[in-house]
Order: structure tokens, then C-alpha cells, then sequence
């Protein structure tokens, strides 16, 4: 059996968890995957997420992957961190950089444990901001700034590549070179607020395969989280595992302990179980009955008939759904184009909603004044009011 | 049997041992490796090199490693690459003694 195949039927923890501790965010970022902005009032406290790291210990998790919202605004973010670090639990945290002091980044760069990924999806400011707010490319430009002072080498610059910033791609290793930071390059999802954007936002054809040749080409540099392995249609694979690990190796708890199936699929139908309730995060990974699901062989559906099916399996999972696409479909940005005919055919109001929203309220709730709505029936109306009139 | 293909020279009596920061988590297939300080995950494709591996710090070499744990001569080149691999990306280190 290929390593992958004992990938396919899970393992007994997860090689990667992401773990987003807050919902609450300084910015507004248009593709943010975890419609972040406002806290949770319902976000696990100090001595739960403690008892979960306790728990990534006993289950040997090497290390998880901490982001949100904007992780550094929990007042017990550092304290989390030093927690994990004590408990054997590496901790790679994604930042957009506004926590990032010189203290901060002295403290970061002391440590072996800690890792850190600056958020920049623009190489330029004005293409950044459009996507991730006015001012996010000075603050993310100034924690790299700082991190590099401090003697940090290797942290990671993680781009989401759009339509945008596609052809930014030297001028990004450029950045990661000039702070001595590696470049990450991820995919945009539908998911989230990226659902309202992804139309103009994800790359055109030419420009993902022009993402697949600069790849092949500094792949090994680039990390890339195995986000594009559905390029690996073109014929060769990138380097990585190039399977969904959804549930399988990977998996995303989110602020109130929900446990997804992974980053990218907030919604109930990828939902496992939580953290608080069925049996701690241990028995959600190996006993859900959607991780089960996930970790049982499917066949290719639609795609099991396409000879590229062997290598890029389909695609993405949270991509397809959240486009309106079967599972057991192609993905939407299929290499061969398949992705576009099956896009066309998805009747309009037919896909699925996140299952949350935690976005700043930034446009005005209408309130209206003065007018009395009339009562539907007489008897909604109490007969004293109307007495006294 | 470890997914890194860049594998040197590898000293088989030699006396290794696994770097203090490596976790090591058994798995059906073998076992993961993870190592803190250049933050890279290995696989250790089989549980009979599993059993080398943590046969290293108490055998006097890496071959006598391997033969603890059960590894045929006609074996010993397939396990001499995937512990040169594993000496390459710094997961076990060279030890005094």
C-alpha cells in the first residue's frame, strides 16, 4: 500500500490541524475564508484551549497551524503560544502582522518552536489593500521588517494568488528573499466572504498555468500547503502529498470548538463534532461519522472517466461545494476546462452559504422610525392600546 | 522508505542517534518524524525501520541497528539510502561513544 492510500483511510491524529482561536479581526480581508471580523462571544477560554493543547500532546500532534480572525488579538495569544511550545506542541501562527512589535519579533526569533506567516496578497501596496484593507501592505511590510531585525530566518510570506496578483509572482520571491523569509503561495477558495469575490478574484485560465510552470519551476522554495494539486492535470505533480486531506490528515477547529473537515469548508455539512461536547477533540477525529465518510475510498464520479483523474483526484473539495458543484464533480478551476462547463449548468440560488458570518457590520442596518406597521390580524393588537387612543 | 530522495554517503558503522529534537509518532505504515528545528516532516515507511531507528542510540552502530531489528543483508542497501536520507535532512545525528 502507497503512502497515500494509508493517508486516504486516515490516521490516528491529524499531521496538520488548523486551529483559528478567534473570529474577531482588525481587518476586513474581501476573500477571508472565515468570514472573520466580530469575536465570538461563545470563543473558548484560556483553560479550554489549554486542555486542548493538552490534547494535541497526548495525541502527538507535532504542530498546529493557529490563525482566525487575527489570532495576536486574544489577550492570551503569547501565553497560548508559550503553552503549546511547554507541552511539545509546535506552534506556525498566520498573522497579518499588526501584533508583530520589535519585542514580539525578538521573542519569536528565540524561539525554535514558533513559526510565523505574514499574510500579503499583493506585492505592491495598492494591489494588497484593494483586497486586505488600506494600510494591511505597510503593517505586514513592517512586521517583516522587524522579524528580519530580530534575526528571524525562514518565517514564511503567505500570498493567496487571485487574478490580481498572479503575475506579482518574482516580485513576491523578491520580498520573501529581501527579508529572509520563504514564500507560501496558497489558492483562493470560495469559502467565506471569498465566495462573494471568487468570481472576479480566482485566476484565469492562462494565468493558472502560467502558476503551474513558475511552480515547476521554483517549486522547491515555494511552499504551496498542497493548496494546488489539482493542477497536477497538467501531467506532473508539484511537490507534496497532492491529495485532499480533508479529515484525513487534515482538519480545522474553529473559535467555539467546532471541528470542520478542514480550513476551507466552514459548513455544516462538513461539520464533525465539537470540542467541548462528543467525547473531547480525540474521539470527534477518530470516531465522527463524517471523518468515517471522508476516510472511506469514493469513486471519481463524473471525473473517474478523464485520464487526468489519477492525478489531480477531482480537486477540491470545499472549492466544488461551495460552488454549487457535486462532490463527486470536477473542480472548478479544472485544468481541462471541465470545471467551467459544469460551473454553467449550477442553477442560480442553488449554493450553499457558509454556516457563519462573524463580519464587521460596515454597511448602516436600516432603522426605521415613527411608522407603525398595522397589525396582520385584530387581535395582534392589544385592545387597551387601542383604548386609549 | 523516507520520502527524501537526496541520500549521500551514510556511515552504517558509525553510532547515530535520533536529533533530541525530532517527535517521533507511530503510525500503521511505519511512523512520522517531525523535527522542531528545520520544521520537516519524514515518513518512515515501514515498522522495521522504525525499529532501526530507535535501535540507534543503544546499538554500537547503525549496522548493528539494522540487525537488532531483524534487517537481511540482501535488505541492508534499501536501509543504509533511507538512513542516509534521514542523516541528510538532520532527523538522526552522529554520536560520540
Amino acid at each position: 500500500m502507497s503512502l497515500v492510500d494509508d493517508f486516504q483511510y486516515g490516521l490516528d491524529a491529524p499531521i496538520c490541524l488548523t486551529w483559528e482561536l478567534t473570529y474577531a479581526c482588525n481587518l476586513s480581508c474581501v476573500h477571508c475564508l472565515s468570514s472573520s471580523g466580530r469575536r465570538d462571544p461563545g470563543e473558548l477560554s484560556t483553560a479550554e484551549c489549554r486542555a486542548l493543547i493538552d490534547e494535541f500532546e497526548r495525541m502527538q500532534v507535532f504542530y498546529v497551524n493557529i490563525g482566525g480572525g487575527e489570532p495576536t488579538v486574544r489577550p492570551d495569544f503569547w501565553d497560548l503560544v508559550d503553552y503549546a511550545t511547554g507541552h511539545h506542541v509546535g506552534v506556525k501562527f498566520s498573522t497579518n502582522g499588526v501584533n508583530i512589535t520589535d519585542e514580539a519579533a525578538r521573542r519569536l526569533a528565540a524561539s525554535d518552536y514558533v513559526d510565523v506567516q505574514i499574510s500579503l496578497d499583493g506585492a505592491t501596496d495598492d494591489v494588497n489593500d484593494k483586497v486586505r484593507g488600506k494600510g494591511s501592505y505597510r503593517t505586514a511590510v513592517r512586521a517583516m521588517q522587524r522579524l528580519a531585525a530580530a534575526g528571524f530566518q525562514g518565517f514564511k510570506l503567505s500570498v493567496v494568488v487571485t487574478r490580481d496578483n498572479a503575475g506579482q509572482l518574482d516580485a513576491f520571491q523578491a520580498i520573501a528573499d529581501r527579508y529572509g523569509a520563504q514564500l507560501r503561495l496558497t489558492r483562493l477558495r470560495p469559502s467565506g466572504r471569498g465566495a462573494d469575490v471568487w468570481d472576479e478574484l480566482h485566476p484565469t485560465a492562462a494565468q493558472q498555468r502560467a502558476l503551474y510552470d513558475w511552480l515547476l519551476e521554483h517549486g522547491e522554495r515555494v511552499l504551496t500547503g498542497d493548496s494546488f494539486f489539482h493542477l497536477a492535470g497538467y501531467g506532473e505533480s508539484l511537490p507534496g502529498l497532492n491529495l485532499c486531506g480533508a479529515g484525513r490528515v487534515v482538519c480545522l477547529i474553529d473559535p467555539v470548538g467546532d471541528v470542520y473537515a478542514c480550513p476551507f469548508a466552514i459548513h455544516d455539512a462538513f461539520l464533525a463534532g465539537n470540542v467541548r461536547h462528543d467525547g473531547g477533540f480525540t474521539s470527534v477525529w477518530r470516531s465522527s461519522e463524517l471523518f468515517a465518510e471522508l476516510r472511506r475510498p469514493s469513486g471519481g464520479g463524473a471525473c473517474s472517466a478523464c485520464s487526468a483523474y489519477d492525478a489531480c483526484r477531482g480537486g477540491c473539495m470545499a472549492a466544488k461545494f461551495f460552488t454549487g458543484l457535486p462532490l463527486d464533480g470536477p473542480d472548478p478551476e479544472c485544468v481541462r476546462g471541465h470545471g467551467e462547463t459544469a460551473l454553467a449548468t449550477v442553477p442560480a440560488g442553488t449554493v450553499p452559504k457558509p454556516s457563519q458570518d462573524h463580519s464587521h457590520r460596515t454597511k448602516p442596518v436600516p432603522v426605521s422610525i415613527g411608522r407603525r406597521r398595522p397589525p396582520e390580524r385584530a387581535c395582534d393588537e392589544s385592545p387597551l392600546t387601542l383604548s386609549e387612543r | 522508505m523516507s520520502t527524501e530522495d537526496s541520500a549521500g554517503p551514510f556511515d552504517l558503522d558509525g553510532a547515530w542517534r535520533l536529533d533530541e529534537r525530532v517527535s517521533v509518532r507511530p503510525e500503521r505504515f511505519g511512523a512520522l518524524l517531525y523535527h522542531f528545528g528545520t520544521r520537516r516532516l519524514s515518513f518512515l515507511k515501514s515498522p522495521v525501520l522504525l525499529d532501526v531507528v530507535r535501535g540507534l542510540a543503544e546499538q554500537p552502530s547503525a549496522r548493528a541497528a539494522c540487525v537488532q531489528a531483524g534487517v537481511s543483508s540482501a535488505e541492508l542497501p534499501r536501509y543504509r539510502a533511507a538512513l542516509a536520507a534521514l542523516a541528510a535532512s538532520r532527523m538522526i545525528r552522529p554520536r560520540s561513544g
